[in-house]
Protein backbone atom coordinates (compact mmCIF):
# COMPACT_ATOMS: atom_id res chain seq x y z
CA UNK A 1 0.00 0.00 0.00
CA UNK A 2 1.48 3.32 -1.00
CA UNK A 3 0.17 6.68 0.00
CA UNK A 4 1.69 10.14 0.22
CA UNK A 5 -1.09 11.70 2.27
CA UNK A 6 -4.23 9.70 2.97
CA UNK A 7 -6.55 12.60 2.28
CA UNK A 8 -8.67 11.31 -0.56
CA UNK A 9 -10.32 8.33 1.01
CA UNK A 10 -13.98 8.06 1.80
CA UNK A 11 -14.17 7.41 5.51
CA UNK A 12 -10.64 7.62 6.86
CA UNK A 13 -10.05 10.06 9.66
CA UNK A 14 -8.33 13.24 8.60
CA UNK A 15 -9.34 13.07 5.00
CA UNK A 16 -9.89 16.33 3.23
CA UNK A 17 -13.45 17.65 3.28
CA UNK A 18 -13.41 18.02 -0.48
CA UNK A 19 -13.19 14.28 -1.10
CA UNK A 20 -15.08 12.97 1.95
CA UNK A 21 -17.85 10.59 0.93
CA UNK A 22 -17.08 11.12 -2.75
CA UNK A 23 -14.88 8.11 -3.22
CA UNK A 24 -16.44 6.86 -6.48
CA UNK A 25 -15.65 10.15 -8.21
CA UNK A 26 -12.09 10.10 -6.90
CA UNK A 27 -11.08 6.54 -7.75
CA UNK A 28 -9.51 5.24 -10.95
CA UNK A 29 -9.46 1.47 -11.07
CA UNK A 30 -7.24 -1.03 -12.88
CA UNK A 31 -7.53 -4.79 -12.50
CA UNK A 32 -7.01 -7.86 -14.69
CA UNK A 33 -8.93 -6.56 -17.69
CA UNK A 34 -7.40 -3.51 -19.35
CA UNK A 35 -10.52 -2.32 -21.17
CA UNK A 36 -8.54 -2.21 -24.40
CA UNK A 37 -10.36 -2.51 -27.74
CA UNK A 38 -8.39 -4.68 -30.14
CA UNK A 39 -9.51 -2.95 -33.35
CA UNK A 40 -8.65 0.56 -32.14
CA UNK A 41 -5.11 1.93 -32.18
CA UNK A 42 -3.21 2.65 -28.98
CA UNK A 43 -3.79 6.39 -29.32
CA UNK A 44 -7.49 5.89 -30.07
CA UNK A 45 -7.94 3.66 -27.03
CA UNK A 46 -6.25 6.17 -24.76
CA UNK A 47 -7.95 9.15 -26.39
CA UNK A 48 -11.34 7.56 -25.76
CA UNK A 49 -10.71 7.12 -22.03
CA UNK A 50 -9.25 10.63 -21.78
CA UNK A 51 -12.44 11.95 -23.40
CA UNK A 52 -14.65 9.97 -21.03
CA UNK A 53 -12.85 11.51 -18.06
CA UNK A 54 -12.78 14.97 -19.63
CA UNK A 55 -8.99 15.11 -19.92
CA UNK A 56 -6.59 15.60 -22.83
CA UNK A 57 -3.22 14.41 -21.56
CA UNK A 58 -2.92 11.55 -24.06
CA UNK A 59 0.48 12.52 -25.47
CA UNK A 60 1.95 12.86 -21.99
CA UNK A 61 0.60 9.47 -20.92
CA UNK A 62 1.98 7.84 -24.08
CA UNK A 63 5.42 9.21 -23.27
CA UNK A 64 5.28 8.22 -19.61
CA UNK A 65 4.49 4.58 -20.36
CA UNK A 66 6.85 4.45 -23.35
CA UNK A 67 4.05 3.88 -25.87
CA UNK A 68 4.89 6.73 -28.23
CA UNK A 69 6.35 4.44 -30.91
CA UNK A 70 3.26 2.20 -30.75
CA UNK A 71 0.68 5.02 -30.87
CA UNK A 72 -0.68 4.13 -34.32
CA UNK A 73 -0.55 0.36 -33.89
CA UNK A 74 -3.80 -1.54 -33.46
CA UNK A 75 -4.13 -2.88 -29.94
CA UNK A 76 -4.73 -6.36 -31.39
CA UNK A 77 -1.06 -6.44 -32.41
CA UNK A 78 0.34 -5.52 -28.98
CA UNK A 79 2.17 -7.99 -26.77
CA UNK A 80 0.75 -8.75 -23.31
CA UNK A 81 3.19 -6.37 -21.65
CA UNK A 82 2.48 -3.57 -24.13
CA UNK A 83 -1.24 -4.04 -23.63
CA UNK A 84 -0.73 -3.85 -19.88
CA UNK A 85 1.24 -0.61 -20.26
CA UNK A 86 -1.64 0.78 -22.28
CA UNK A 87 -4.04 -0.28 -19.50
CA UNK A 88 -1.89 1.52 -16.93
CA UNK A 89 -1.48 4.59 -19.14
CA UNK A 90 -5.27 4.87 -18.86
CA UNK A 91 -4.82 5.74 -15.17
CA UNK A 92 -2.67 8.70 -16.20
CA UNK A 93 -5.39 10.18 -18.41
CA UNK A 94 -8.20 9.86 -15.83
CA UNK A 95 -6.92 12.76 -13.74
CA UNK A 96 -8.31 11.02 -10.64
CA UNK A 97 -6.52 11.30 -7.30
CA UNK A 98 -6.88 7.72 -6.00
CA UNK A 99 -5.56 4.81 -8.04
CA UNK A 100 -6.80 1.37 -7.00
CA UNK A 101 -4.88 -1.44 -8.69
CA UNK A 102 -4.91 -5.21 -8.53
CA UNK A 103 -1.58 -6.77 -9.56
CA UNK A 104 -0.67 -3.97 -11.99
CA UNK A 105 2.75 -5.44 -12.81
CA UNK A 106 1.48 -8.75 -14.24
CA UNK A 107 3.21 -9.45 -17.59
CA UNK A 108 5.47 -6.37 -17.31
CA UNK A 109 9.25 -6.72 -17.69
CA UNK A 110 11.66 -5.12 -15.21
CA UNK A 111 12.10 -1.93 -17.24
CA UNK A 112 8.35 -1.44 -17.54
CA UNK A 113 7.86 -2.08 -13.82
CA UNK A 114 10.39 0.70 -13.13
CA UNK A 115 8.51 2.94 -15.57
CA UNK A 116 5.26 2.19 -13.78
CA UNK A 117 6.83 2.80 -10.35
CA UNK A 118 8.04 6.17 -11.64
CA UNK A 119 4.53 7.06 -12.78
CA UNK A 120 3.11 6.10 -9.37
CA UNK A 121 5.81 8.11 -7.57
CA UNK A 122 5.00 11.16 -9.70
CA UNK A 123 1.30 10.71 -8.98
CA UNK A 124 2.01 10.57 -5.23
CA UNK A 125 4.25 13.62 -5.42
CA UNK A 126 1.37 15.51 -7.04
CA UNK A 127 -0.80 14.76 -4.01
CA UNK A 128 -2.46 11.58 -5.25
CA UNK A 129 -2.81 8.24 -3.50
CA UNK A 130 -2.53 4.67 -4.67
CA UNK A 131 -3.79 1.40 -3.22
CA UNK A 132 -1.94 -1.47 -4.84
CA UNK A 133 -2.34 -5.21 -4.35
CA UNK A 134 1.03 -6.58 -5.44
CA UNK A 135 3.39 -9.47 -4.80
CA UNK A 136 6.57 -7.71 -5.93
CA UNK A 137 8.33 -4.72 -4.40
CA UNK A 138 7.77 -1.64 -6.55
CA UNK A 139 10.58 0.24 -4.77
CA UNK A 140 8.37 3.12 -3.66
CA UNK A 141 10.10 4.95 -0.80
CA UNK A 142 6.85 6.26 0.72
CA UNK A 143 4.96 2.97 0.47
CA UNK A 144 3.28 1.56 3.53
CA UNK A 145 2.91 -2.19 3.42
CA UNK A 146 -0.27 -3.79 4.66
CA UNK A 147 0.41 -7.52 4.93
CA UNK A 148 -2.89 -9.32 4.57
CA UNK A 149 -1.57 -12.80 5.43
CA UNK A 150 -2.81 -12.75 9.07
CA UNK A 151 -6.30 -11.88 7.81
CA UNK A 152 -6.51 -14.76 5.35
CA UNK A 153 -9.82 -16.60 5.29
CA UNK A 154 -9.75 -19.78 7.38
CA UNK A 155 -12.30 -22.50 8.06
CA UNK A 156 -14.14 -22.01 11.39
CA UNK A 157 -12.39 -25.00 13.03
CA UNK A 158 -9.03 -23.25 12.52
CA UNK A 159 -10.19 -20.13 14.28
CA UNK A 160 -11.88 -18.43 11.32
CA UNK A 161 -14.99 -16.37 11.85
CA UNK A 162 -18.23 -18.27 11.22
CA UNK A 163 -20.22 -16.77 8.37
CA UNK A 164 -17.16 -15.34 6.67
CA UNK A 165 -16.30 -16.83 3.26
CA UNK A 166 -18.81 -19.59 3.70
CA UNK A 167 -18.80 -20.40 0.04
CA UNK A 168 -15.09 -21.14 0.13
CA UNK A 169 -15.51 -23.94 2.66
CA UNK A 170 -18.97 -25.20 1.84
CA UNK B 1 -20.83 10.81 -24.14
CA UNK B 2 -20.07 11.91 -27.71
CA UNK B 3 -16.70 10.21 -27.37
CA UNK B 4 -18.46 6.97 -26.40
CA UNK B 5 -20.82 7.28 -29.39
CA UNK B 6 -17.92 7.87 -31.76
CA UNK B 7 -16.01 4.93 -30.32
CA UNK B 8 -18.99 2.58 -30.67
CA UNK B 9 -19.59 3.65 -34.26
CA UNK B 10 -15.90 3.25 -35.01
CA UNK B 11 -15.86 -0.23 -33.46
CA UNK B 12 -18.92 -1.17 -35.53
CA UNK B 13 -17.43 -0.16 -38.88
CA UNK B 14 -13.95 -1.60 -38.28
CA UNK B 15 -13.21 -5.19 -39.23
CA UNK B 16 -15.37 -7.67 -37.32
CA UNK B 17 -17.61 -4.97 -35.94
CA UNK B 18 -20.75 -6.46 -37.42
CA UNK B 19 -21.84 -3.42 -39.40
CA UNK B 20 -23.99 -4.53 -42.31
CA UNK B 21 -24.77 -7.96 -40.87
CA UNK B 22 -28.27 -6.92 -39.89
CA UNK B 23 -28.73 -5.19 -43.21
CA UNK B 24 -27.65 -8.27 -45.16
CA UNK B 25 -30.00 -10.42 -43.09
CA UNK B 26 -32.91 -8.04 -43.76
CA UNK B 27 -32.12 -8.21 -47.47
CA UNK B 28 -32.00 -12.01 -47.42
CA UNK B 29 -35.34 -12.29 -45.63
CA UNK B 30 -36.99 -10.04 -48.20
CA UNK B 31 -35.46 -12.00 -51.07
CA UNK B 32 -36.22 -15.44 -49.64
CA UNK B 33 -39.87 -14.89 -48.73
CA UNK B 34 -41.11 -14.50 -52.36
CA UNK B 35 -39.25 -17.71 -53.19
CA UNK B 36 -41.10 -19.55 -50.46
CA UNK B 37 -44.53 -17.98 -50.87
CA UNK B 38 -44.61 -17.92 -54.65
CA UNK B 39 -44.61 -15.07 -57.13
CA UNK B 40 -48.33 -14.09 -57.02
CA UNK B 41 -48.22 -10.30 -56.82
CA UNK B 42 -51.47 -10.04 -54.87
CA UNK B 43 -50.33 -12.43 -52.11
CA UNK B 44 -46.97 -10.68 -51.78
CA UNK B 45 -48.58 -7.24 -51.61
CA UNK B 46 -50.81 -8.52 -48.83
CA UNK B 47 -48.03 -9.93 -46.66
CA UNK B 48 -45.32 -7.38 -47.52
CA UNK B 49 -45.85 -5.03 -44.53
CA UNK B 50 -45.73 -7.91 -42.05
CA UNK B 51 -42.70 -9.54 -43.67
CA UNK B 52 -40.76 -6.26 -43.76
CA UNK B 53 -41.49 -5.56 -40.12
CA UNK B 54 -40.65 -9.09 -38.95
CA UNK B 55 -37.45 -8.89 -41.00
CA UNK B 56 -36.50 -5.57 -39.43
CA UNK B 57 -37.19 -6.95 -35.98
CA UNK B 58 -35.12 -10.11 -36.46
CA UNK B 59 -32.17 -8.30 -38.02
CA UNK B 60 -32.23 -5.89 -35.08
CA UNK B 61 -32.17 -8.88 -32.74
CA UNK B 62 -29.07 -10.30 -34.46
CA UNK B 63 -26.64 -7.72 -33.17
CA UNK B 64 -28.20 -6.96 -29.79
CA UNK B 65 -25.96 -9.10 -27.60
CA UNK B 66 -22.94 -7.12 -28.79
CA UNK B 67 -24.23 -3.93 -27.18
CA UNK B 68 -22.83 -4.71 -23.74
CA UNK B 69 -21.25 -8.18 -23.96
CA UNK B 70 -18.06 -7.07 -25.74
CA UNK B 71 -17.48 -4.25 -23.26
CA UNK B 72 -18.14 -6.64 -20.41
CA UNK B 73 -15.61 -9.18 -21.69
CA UNK B 74 -12.67 -6.78 -22.02
CA UNK B 75 -13.39 -4.94 -18.78
CA UNK B 76 -14.50 -1.68 -20.41
CA UNK B 77 -17.94 -1.90 -18.83
CA UNK B 78 -16.45 -1.95 -15.30
CA UNK B 79 -14.35 1.07 -16.20
CA UNK B 80 -17.30 2.89 -17.76
CA UNK B 81 -19.34 2.18 -14.63
CA UNK B 82 -16.70 3.97 -12.52
CA UNK B 83 -16.31 6.83 -15.03
CA UNK B 84 -17.94 10.27 -14.81
CA UNK B 85 -20.57 9.26 -17.41
CA UNK B 86 -23.73 8.06 -15.66
CA UNK B 87 -24.58 4.45 -16.49
CA UNK B 88 -27.97 5.61 -17.76
CA UNK B 89 -26.14 7.78 -20.27
CA UNK B 90 -23.92 4.85 -21.27
CA UNK B 91 -27.02 2.70 -21.91
CA UNK B 92 -28.72 5.46 -23.91
CA UNK B 93 -25.63 6.19 -26.02
CA UNK B 94 -25.07 2.51 -26.73
CA UNK B 95 -28.70 2.09 -27.80
CA UNK B 96 -28.31 5.13 -30.06
CA UNK B 97 -25.12 3.71 -31.59
CA UNK B 98 -26.92 0.40 -32.18
CA UNK B 99 -29.76 2.22 -33.91
CA UNK B 100 -27.40 4.24 -36.12
CA UNK B 101 -25.58 1.07 -37.14
CA UNK B 102 -28.59 -1.25 -37.50
CA UNK B 103 -31.91 0.59 -37.53
CA UNK B 104 -31.09 3.55 -39.73
CA UNK B 105 -29.70 1.46 -42.64
CA UNK B 106 -32.86 -0.70 -42.45
CA UNK B 107 -35.02 2.40 -42.79
CA UNK B 108 -32.92 3.53 -45.75
CA UNK B 109 -33.14 0.29 -47.76
CA UNK B 110 -36.75 -0.59 -46.88
CA UNK B 111 -38.30 1.09 -49.98
CA UNK B 112 -36.11 -1.07 -52.24
CA UNK B 113 -37.18 -4.21 -50.42
CA UNK B 114 -40.77 -3.00 -50.58
CA UNK B 115 -40.38 -3.05 -54.34
CA UNK B 116 -39.13 -6.67 -54.18
CA UNK B 117 -42.23 -7.63 -52.21
CA UNK B 118 -44.62 -5.70 -54.47
CA UNK B 119 -45.68 -3.30 -51.74
CA UNK B 120 -48.63 -1.17 -52.96
CA UNK B 121 -47.68 2.32 -54.13
CA UNK B 122 -49.14 4.64 -51.49
CA UNK B 123 -47.60 2.80 -48.54
CA UNK B 124 -43.88 3.42 -49.26
CA UNK B 125 -43.91 6.70 -47.39
CA UNK B 126 -45.68 5.06 -44.45
CA UNK B 127 -43.26 2.12 -44.44
CA UNK B 128 -40.26 4.45 -44.14
CA UNK B 129 -42.00 6.62 -41.56
CA UNK B 130 -43.15 3.65 -39.48
CA UNK B 131 -39.69 2.05 -39.52
CA UNK B 132 -38.03 5.39 -38.68
CA UNK B 133 -40.40 5.80 -35.71
CA UNK B 134 -40.36 2.16 -34.60
CA UNK B 135 -36.75 1.00 -34.92
CA UNK B 136 -35.41 3.28 -32.14
CA UNK B 137 -37.76 1.41 -29.79
CA UNK B 138 -36.31 -1.89 -31.04
CA UNK B 139 -32.78 -0.70 -30.22
CA UNK B 140 -33.56 0.66 -26.78
CA UNK B 141 -35.69 -2.33 -25.75
CA UNK B 142 -32.87 -4.52 -27.03
CA UNK B 143 -30.31 -2.58 -24.99
CA UNK B 144 -32.41 -3.31 -21.91
CA UNK B 145 -32.48 -7.03 -22.78
CA UNK B 146 -28.73 -7.00 -23.38
CA UNK B 147 -28.18 -5.30 -20.03
CA UNK B 148 -30.28 -7.95 -18.27
CA UNK B 149 -28.20 -10.80 -19.70
CA UNK B 150 -24.74 -9.18 -19.69
CA UNK B 151 -22.20 -11.49 -18.06
CA UNK B 152 -24.25 -14.64 -18.63
CA UNK B 153 -22.56 -17.42 -20.56
CA UNK B 154 -24.38 -17.81 -23.87
CA UNK B 155 -26.89 -15.18 -22.80
CA UNK B 156 -27.79 -14.40 -26.40
CA UNK B 157 -30.55 -16.99 -26.67
CA UNK B 158 -32.05 -16.04 -23.33
CA UNK B 159 -31.94 -12.42 -24.41
CA UNK B 160 -33.88 -13.21 -27.58
CA UNK B 161 -36.55 -14.92 -25.50
CA UNK B 162 -36.75 -11.91 -23.19
CA UNK B 163 -36.73 -9.27 -25.89
CA UNK B 164 -38.99 -10.74 -28.60
CA UNK B 165 -42.21 -10.50 -26.53
CA UNK B 166 -41.36 -6.89 -25.74
CA UNK B 167 -41.11 -6.20 -29.48
CA UNK B 168 -44.71 -7.32 -30.13
CA UNK B 169 -46.47 -3.93 -29.64
CA UNK B 170 -43.99 -2.20 -31.94
CA UNK B 171 -44.48 -4.94 -34.53
CA UNK B 172 -48.29 -4.80 -34.36
CA UNK B 173 -48.58 -1.04 -34.70
CA UNK B 174 -45.70 -0.71 -37.15
CA UNK B 175 -47.18 -3.28 -39.53
CA UNK B 176 -50.64 -1.78 -39.04
CA UNK B 177 -49.42 1.63 -40.20
CA UNK B 178 -48.10 0.14 -43.42
CA UNK B 179 -51.20 -2.04 -44.01
CA UNK B 180 -53.54 0.91 -43.55
CA UNK B 181 -51.31 3.06 -45.71
CA UNK B 182 -51.51 0.41 -48.44
CA UNK B 183 -55.31 0.29 -48.20
CA UNK B 184 -55.55 4.07 -48.28
CA UNK B 185 -57.04 4.29 -44.78
CA UNK B 186 -56.14 6.81 -42.10
CA UNK B 187 -52.92 5.86 -40.29
CA UNK B 188 -53.12 8.41 -37.47
CA UNK B 189 -53.98 6.06 -34.60
CA UNK B 190 -51.37 3.30 -35.12
CA UNK B 191 -48.74 5.90 -35.96
CA UNK B 192 -49.45 7.78 -32.73
CA UNK B 193 -49.34 4.55 -30.72
CA UNK B 194 -46.07 3.54 -32.39
CA UNK B 195 -44.54 6.92 -31.59
CA UNK B 196 -45.86 6.62 -28.05
CA UNK B 197 -44.20 3.22 -27.53
CA UNK B 198 -40.90 4.59 -28.85
CA UNK B 199 -41.07 7.73 -26.71
CA UNK B 200 -41.96 5.71 -23.62
CA UNK B 201 -39.14 3.22 -24.12
CA UNK B 202 -36.64 5.98 -24.83
CA UNK B 203 -37.63 7.75 -21.63
CA UNK B 204 -37.74 4.76 -19.28
CA UNK B 205 -35.56 1.91 -20.51
CA UNK B 206 -32.10 3.54 -20.23
CA UNK B 207 -32.76 3.74 -16.50
CA UNK B 208 -33.92 0.12 -16.35
CA UNK B 209 -30.88 -0.96 -18.39
CA UNK B 210 -28.51 0.92 -16.06
CA UNK B 211 -30.12 -0.73 -13.03
CA UNK B 212 -29.74 -4.16 -14.65
CA UNK B 213 -26.05 -3.51 -15.42
CA UNK B 214 -25.45 -2.44 -11.82
CA UNK B 215 -26.95 -5.73 -10.61
CA UNK B 216 -24.91 -7.76 -13.10
CA UNK B 217 -21.60 -6.03 -12.34
CA UNK B 218 -21.91 -6.53 -8.59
Amino acid sequence: MASARPRFCARWRGCSRRWRGRSPEAVAYAAHADGVKAVLTVAENLGFWAGVFGQDRVAEALDRMNLRALADRRAANLSAGQKRRLGLARLLVTGRPVWVMDEPTVSLDAASVALFAQAVARHLAAGGAALIATHIDLGLATARVLDLTPFKARPPEDGGRRGAFDEAFA
Amino acid sequence: MIGLLIRDLRLAVRAGGGFGLGLAFFLLVAVIVPLGVGPEAATLAKIAPGILWVGALLSCLLSLDRIFALDFEDGSLDLLATSPIPLEGVAAVKALAHWLVTGLPLVAVSPVLGLLLNLPGPSYLWLVLALALGTPALSVIGAFGAALTVGLKRGGLLMSLLVLPLYIPTLIFGAEVVKRGAAGLSVGTPLALLAGITAGSLALLPFAAAAAIRVNLR
